[in-house]
């Protein structure tokens, strides 16, 4: 077998003495979509910020398509083909929407679907209705639309998804889940972190649970659905 | 008619250059928070590079513009380069360390320039094409400044064009707003802003170079620009291109008109209306509220210790100090007599920096106004010296009554640029008026009574008067006022909803310190028997904010520390070098970079990793 797209062992992170995530291990395999689960707190946002570089301090093994990302500062990780979609979606809002798909843009790479503004706009059809439109105006749901179109003008090979479905309206959420699907379809891959059982049941492949900055579960996802011990451990409320 | 339509244009032609060298300014302030104090220095070397370029190659008009344009474009080089050597280890300061470490700069580039072009003023040859005039309802009018009226417009859409039709432009507006999403992005930031430094600082040079065929070349030109230029930019909005366009149009047209009708005081003019405009507009004319982020705070919030022993310390050194005269000479006691007058300077500015977090940038406003004060009763009323001394703190406690009213209505850079606006306004009073300060020529003759004439007996007065004066600021720095403004400082908030008046108390500081300051002031100007405009300018200022620097903020021995070391390495080191301004420079650099946290602050963070490696 082929190595894996990402992989992840043995990362620490800290905010200032905080210890935040201890030891957590996780691969992400080509054209799989792996979900990262845990409850309020459990550092899934810590866990991507870490590999994006966006920590003040961590420490890991952290291989991406055969590169050492463990040195590399957010800029140079986001070239290598990693795109991050923060959970607080950060989109410009001084910038139209056409400006803030122009700050994602990277050249095409090999391996990896390439993405123009008319494509995106094919995938997202509301955002095109207002291309020239400041950010500052625009619901929550087409920011969120909006965030994952910039980061994808990158033509990543992962993906980093941040809660895509939090706080959106149900036909939103399912939108998202189509695109997510779309996405693993052009040979994307993607680790995404979720609370929402029945969004990560409909887009991942496996599963990956962590609780307070340190991994308790690694399977499929069919696994964690059939395993009621460890949902009621570790993602009940 | 006519006369006033040529004094409009000429009103045009000033707000032209003005916006040149403002747009640098707030384009560098929007893009990386810092307001660069070194940017006036760009604008003078831009000058004098034009200068020597122009000397050469300018006669004909091709070689003239391609020496404005190579001088630009050298200062937008030197720009970048301080932006990798500097401004990037101070992105995340607060912002006196990068007011002062800027203003390191500013003193690096004044000796750097004396050394490589001399002290003289410099005349330049007049542009080719453009040397004659035309008449404008018979009145004639400069045709190189109509060239230059039409530049500002220019420029403006230049940029905006820049900045809104360019990829480069959309990166930088996307990283002034969110610079690490923009780097999760794939942007580099670092190089980003070096961008921005060499685009704001080729704009200062652009306007140092256009004005060799109008004005002499001198080394004065960069403190009078940059302070210019802040005023531009904070009447404009900090971050706002237009609205610095329009502020240099109105303050072009107040200095063209304000000359015919206030001769002597256009300076004044200028920085009152730039108070007037932030009390109205707080954001300043086209300024956004969220233009300003909240600032850092100016000090590591440590709380003071009242220290067990403290006073008895205290009481030891004093006993000290006044033993002093017993063995030590004339010129040692001259030498201390001036350092303790400087730590009262520097405990003054430190109670509105240490404990209200106020960080003011015109502090030797008070200093100097209490100098004057002093002189002036001296020499117009004939009053003896403890009169004299007695109106020092008055006076300079109700300037800084007036000027306290307005500056404590605002926070952080806004604070820091209006104390700056008042010392200035003092300053180029008593530079300007010339009948009753004597200018630049100061005041002289300024002696103590004959009790207090030997050097023993004043340097004991010296030392009664501020070391009962640095008692009384440590008593309120300890009492419920001291209290209620660190609570203002730590979290303006939540000490307005527990019903502490916060505005109320930090302009009670601002006038104790002022008063404090004032009283400095008065011994200063007995100490040296006269008194000079340079007591109340910048660098005045800057040398009470080092002394604090150096000291370390977090402590109120600090300052007293940093006085000593300041005064002693100004008076005996630098003054062995005609290039102490280069040495000061590189000090202030050092300690912005290296010791942020003072001696006092070393010394103890020393102590505490020896207590602790023992433990
Ligand atoms: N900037 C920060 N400084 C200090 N601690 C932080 C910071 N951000 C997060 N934390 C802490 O780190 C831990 C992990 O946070 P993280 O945001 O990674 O959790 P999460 O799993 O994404 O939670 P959520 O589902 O609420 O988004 C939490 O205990 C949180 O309080
Ligand atoms: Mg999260």
């Amino acid at each position: 077998m082929s190595e894996p797209l990402l992989t992840i062992d043995g990362l620490q992170a800290w905010y200032g003495r905080a210890h935040i995530l201890d030891g957590i291990a996780l691969t992400v395999g080509r054209g799989e979509v792996v979900a990262l689960m845990g409850r309020n707190g459990a550092g899934k946002t810590t866990t991507l910020k870490a590999i994006m570089g966006l920590v003040e301090r961590r420490a890991a093994t952290l291989r991406f398509d055969g590169r050492d990302l463990s040195a590399l500062p957010a800029h140079r990780i986001a070239r290598l083909g990693v795109g991050y979609v923060p959970e607080d979606r950060r989109i410009f809002a001084d910038l139209t929407v056409e400006e803030n798909l122009e700050v994602g843009r990277q050249p095409p790479r090999p391996g990896a679907p390439a993405w123009t503004p008319e494509k995106l706009f094919a995938l997202f059809p509301n955002l095109a209705e207002m291309r020239g439109r400041r950010g500052t105006r625009m619901s929550g749901g087409e920011q969120q639309m909006l965030t994952l179109a910039r980061t994808l003008m990158g033509n990543p090979s992962l993906l980093l998804l941040d809660e895509p479905s939090e706080g959106l309206a149900p036909l939103i959420v399912r939108q998202m889940a189509e695109a997510v699907r779309r996405l693993k379809a052009e040979g994307l891959s993607v680790l995404l972190s979720e609370q929402s059982l029945s969004f990560a049941s409909a887009v991942a492949d496996r599963a990956c649970v962590i609780e307070t900055g340190r991994p308790r579960w690694t399977g499929t996802m069919t696994g964690l659905m059939a395993d009621d011990g460890v949902r009621a451990a570790y993602l009940a409320v | 008619m006519s006369f006033l339509l040529v004094q409009a244009l000429s009103g045009l032609a000033t707000a032209a250059t003005l916006f040149l060298v403002s747009s640098g300014l707030t384009i560098v302030f929007g893009v990386t928070r810092i307001v660069n104090f070194a940017h006036g220095s760009f604008y003078m070397v831009g000058a004098y590079a034009g200068w020597s370029l122009i000397e050469r190659f300018g006669g004909t008009p091709a070689g003239f513009w391609g020496s404005v344009t190579a001088a630009a474009l050298a200062m937008g080089v030197l720009g970048a380069a301080m932006e990798i050597g500097l401004l990037r280890r101070l992105y995340r300061s607060p912002e006196l360390f990068q007011l002062l470490g800027t203003f390191g700069v500013v003193l690096v580039v004044q000796d750097l320039t004396a050394w490589a072009w001399g002290p003289e003023d410099l005349l330049g040859r007049r542009a080719p094409g453009l040397k004659g005039s035309i008449d404008i309802l018979d009145q004639p009018f400069p045709l190189y400044d109509l060239v230059l009226i039409g530049l500002g417009p220019l420029v403006l859409g230049l940029l905006w064009l820049l900045f809104n039709r360019t990829r480069w432009g959309t990166l930088v507006r996307a990283a002034t707003q969110d610079r690490e999403m923009a780097s999760a992005l794939g942007v580099d930031p670092a190089r980003l802003f070096t961008g921005v430094l060499f685009l704001g600082c080729a704009l200062a040079g652009l306007g140092g170079a256009l004005q060799v065929p109008r004005e002499a070349v001198t080394l004065q030109m960069d403190m009078a620009i940059v302070v210019e230029a802040f005023v531009v930019v904070v009447v404009g909005g900090m971050g706002s291109l237009a609205g610095a366009f329009l502020a240099s149009l109105l303050i072009g047209q107040l200095q063209a008109f304000g000359i015919l009708v206030f001769p002597q005081i256009t300076l004044v003019l200028v920085f009152l209306f730039m108070a007037v405009v932030l009390v109205l507009r707080p954001h300043g004319l086209l300024g956004r509220a969220e233009e300003v982020p909240p600032t850092a705070p100016a000090t590591v919030t440590v709380p003071l210790s009242t220290g067990g022993h403290t006073g008895s310390w205290a009481l030891a050194l004093l006993a000290l100090l006044a033993a002093v005269p017993l063995v030590a000479g004339d010129y040692a006691l001259i030498l201390l007599t001036e350092v303790v007058i400087l730590a009262l300077f520097a405990a003054s500015l430190h109670l509105l920096i240490g404990l209200g977090g106020l960080v003011s940038f015109g502090h030797a406003a008070w200093f100097g106004l209490g100098a004057y004060g002093s002189a002036l009763l001296v020499k117009h009323m004939g009053a003896p010296m403890p009169l004299a001394l007695a109106g020092a703190p008055v006076l300079a406690g109700l300037g800084a009554l007036v000027a306290g009213w307005f500056c404590v209505r605002r926070s952080g850079l806004y604070f820091a640029m209006l104390t700056l606006a008042f010392a200035q306004i003092a300053w180029s009073i008593a530079f300007q008026w010339y009948a009753v300060t004597g200018g630049d020529n100061g005041i002289l003759g300024v002696w103590p009574s004959s009790w207090a004439a030997g050097k023993a007996a004043y340097y004991w007065l010296t030392l009664a008067l501020c070391g009962g004066t640095l008692w009384l600021l440590r008593r309120a720095a300890f009492a419920p006022f001291g209290y209620a403004l660190r609570a203002g400082r730590d979290s303006g908030l939540r000490a307005e909803s527990v019903g502490i008046d916060v505005r109320r108390f930090q302009w009670m500081a601002f006038v104790l310190a002022g008063s404090a300051a004032g009283l400095a002031g008065g011994l200063y100007a007995f100490a040296k028997g006269s008194v000079f405009p340079t007591l109340l300018a910048v660098p005045q200022s800057v040398d009470a904010l080092v002394m604090v620097l150096m000291g370390g903020i977090q402590t109120v021995a600090g300052p007293l520390a940093g006085a000593v070391v300041f005064h002693l390495l100004k008076s005996e080191v630098m003054s062995l070098t005609d290039w102490w301004r280069l040495v000061l420079g590189l000090i202030i650099v050092a300690l912005v970079l290296v010791f942020p946290r003072g001696i006092v602050g070393f010394l103890s963070g020393l102590r505490s990793s020896f207590v602790r490696r023992r433990a």
